[in-house]
């Protein structure tokens, strides 16, 4: 990359996190581990620790999401921080305030962490952005933008393959749907790659995949029975009717036909292989409701890993600016 | 200069002597783990568990959060359980008291006791060791460094 990523400390730590994608091997490595060590905070007899104590994170969420910032609001609070949820579509914006003039309102409050959650692409960077020039103890942690990046949600399905499969090395993974359209997708391939996982593949139909994959290191298939075969990992996608533009798709049960999980498409699949999705599902549609609950069904252990993960994330930035450890 | 933890820990299994066979015995992580392990064998205690303090560590807001594989697990439950809390070293103090917070996330204790190799001297905290095997004074800029090769103990001092 020829500028510098915003993302990272000049030493390589990371500062703020928005995006997957040139984000080191170390420190997702990093993040996945320090991820498994708050898995078990949940069964304590005190489900909290206190890195974040004394701090406020701020939700910002100008696109409704119930679980991520739920999920965000549980991982802050057991790291004991104190959350602060706005729902800006319904406030300031629709007064006329620019976005960088509410994040200095934010910081004029002492804000120590912003979540953001936007549907233009860039703007969690445009706020780091805008953070590091005026306010360098600021962090900012992108909780989804337009169709860019979801890198909590990326990182969250990397620490679930390694959960089930231990390693990336030999592992084939399925990404099916609408890719385009997909910011979990994008995130997820950057992670992959950068893991060191030989085989991913997208699946999906032509008006749904992008033209960029190819140069991501990806194979396309348009086949699901055929690019399905033989995989370790199937990462069932929603279908985001909110976001298509005109007729991209003929219907939703055209779409179930030829790209939803079902158990004949997912018994090409490795016997052992594991279906993952980031919801929420729409049943019926991507992904057939006995496969969803099935035994090979990861999509629970999804949500409570994307606490630990969530907070690993809030303890790596919210952590001191001193000299580097 | 090397020290031999293997003897250390027969001293220290002495001094602690007879003891109530279901204490808990609990290592913190990474050189009291493998204190407590060889301990717990000598004084006859089958209920050992190991702490990790990166969670309670006090220098989060100057250096961050300390990258960690190891966690804290308990073969029992915490509460109404004696504890004997083992190290490798003690010096500020700062890493039991990380310890104790963490200890009480999983319950409340009936006792707790600390048994410590070396203390090396250099408190910063209003905190001592009821067992202590060595106590060797070192200066600050002297590092003092458990070493485990092939499950043999030893400690190296460094000159800083």
């Amino acid at each position: 990359m020829l500028t510098a990523n915003p993302q990272l400390t000049p030493d390589k730590r990371l500062r703020h996190l928005l995006t997957t994608e040139g984000l080191p091997k170390a420190i997702i490595e990093n993040i996945l581990d320090t991820a498994d060590q708050f898995v078990s905070v949940g069964n304590r007899e005190v489900k909290k620790v206190p890195l974040l104590r004394g701090k406020s994170v701020f939700n910002l969420f100008f696109e409704n999401s119930t679980r991520t910032r739920t999920t965000f609001e549980i991982a802050a609070k057991r790291l004991s921080a104190d959350v602060i949820n706005l729902n800006i579509n319904a406030s300031s914006t629709s007064k006329g305030e620019s976005l960088v003039d509410t994040i200095d309102n934010l910081i004029a409050m002492d804000a120590d962490m912003f979540v953001v959650r936007h549907a233009q692409s860039g703007a969690a960077h445009l706020i780091a952005k805008h953070v590091n020039a005026v306010r360098p103890n600021v962090a900012v942690i992108n909780a989804g933008d337009g169709r860019h990046a979801h890198p909590t949600q990326g990182l969250l399905d990397m620490y679930a393959i390694r959960h089930y499969k231990k390693s990336f090395h030999n592992l084939s993974v399925a990404i099916v749907g609408d890719i385009l359209h997909s910011r979990v997708a994008r995130s997820g391939i950057h992670a992959l790659t950068t893991l060191g996982c030989p085989d991913v593949r997208v699946i999906g139909p032509k008006t749904l995949i992008p033209t960029e994959c190819e140069r991501m290191g990806v194979s396309v298939h348009h086949d699901m029975m055929r690019g399905i075969e033989g995989c370790d990992v199937v990462m069932m996608l929603r279908l985001q009717n909110e976001r298509m533009e005109g007729p991209l798709l003929p219907s939703a049960q055209e779409f179930f036909k030829s790209y939803g999980l079902t158990a004949e498409k997912l018994a090409r699949a490795k016997p052992d292989a594991i279906v993952m999705h980031p919801g929420p599902m729409n049943r019926g549609v991507e992904i057939e409701s006995t496969i969803a609950d099935g035994r090979q069904a990861v999509i629970l252990p999804q949500v409570t890993f994307g606490i630990a993960v969530r907070m690993a994330v809030m303890s790596m930035v919210g952590a001191g600016r001193g000299e580097s450890a | 200069m090397q020290l031999d933890a293997e003897q250390l820990i027969t001293v220290l299994a002495e001094k602690i002597g007879s003891t109530t066979p279901d204490i808990g015995v609990v290592g913190i992580h990474t050189g009291g783990v493998w204190v407590a392990d060889k301990l717990a064998a000598k004084i006859g205690a089958t209920r050992v568990g190991r702490v990790a303090v990166t969670l309670h560590r006090d220098d989060y807001a100057t250096r961050g959060l300390h990258p960690q594989k190891n966690k804290t697990e308990f073969g029992f439950d915490v509460n109404g359980q004696h504890i004997l809390l083992v190290d490798d070293v003690l010096q500020s103090g700062r890493t039991i008291r990380a310890a104790l917070n963490e200890l009480f996330d999983f319950g409340r204790p009936a006792s707790v006791r600390f048994a410590v190799l070396v203390d090396r001297g250099g408190r910063e905290l209003p905190v001592h060791a009821d067992y202590t095997a060595i106590t060797m004074p070192l200066a600050g800029s002297q590092k003092l460094e458990l070493t485990n090769t092939g499950g043999a103990l030893r400690f190296e001092i460094l000159e800083g």
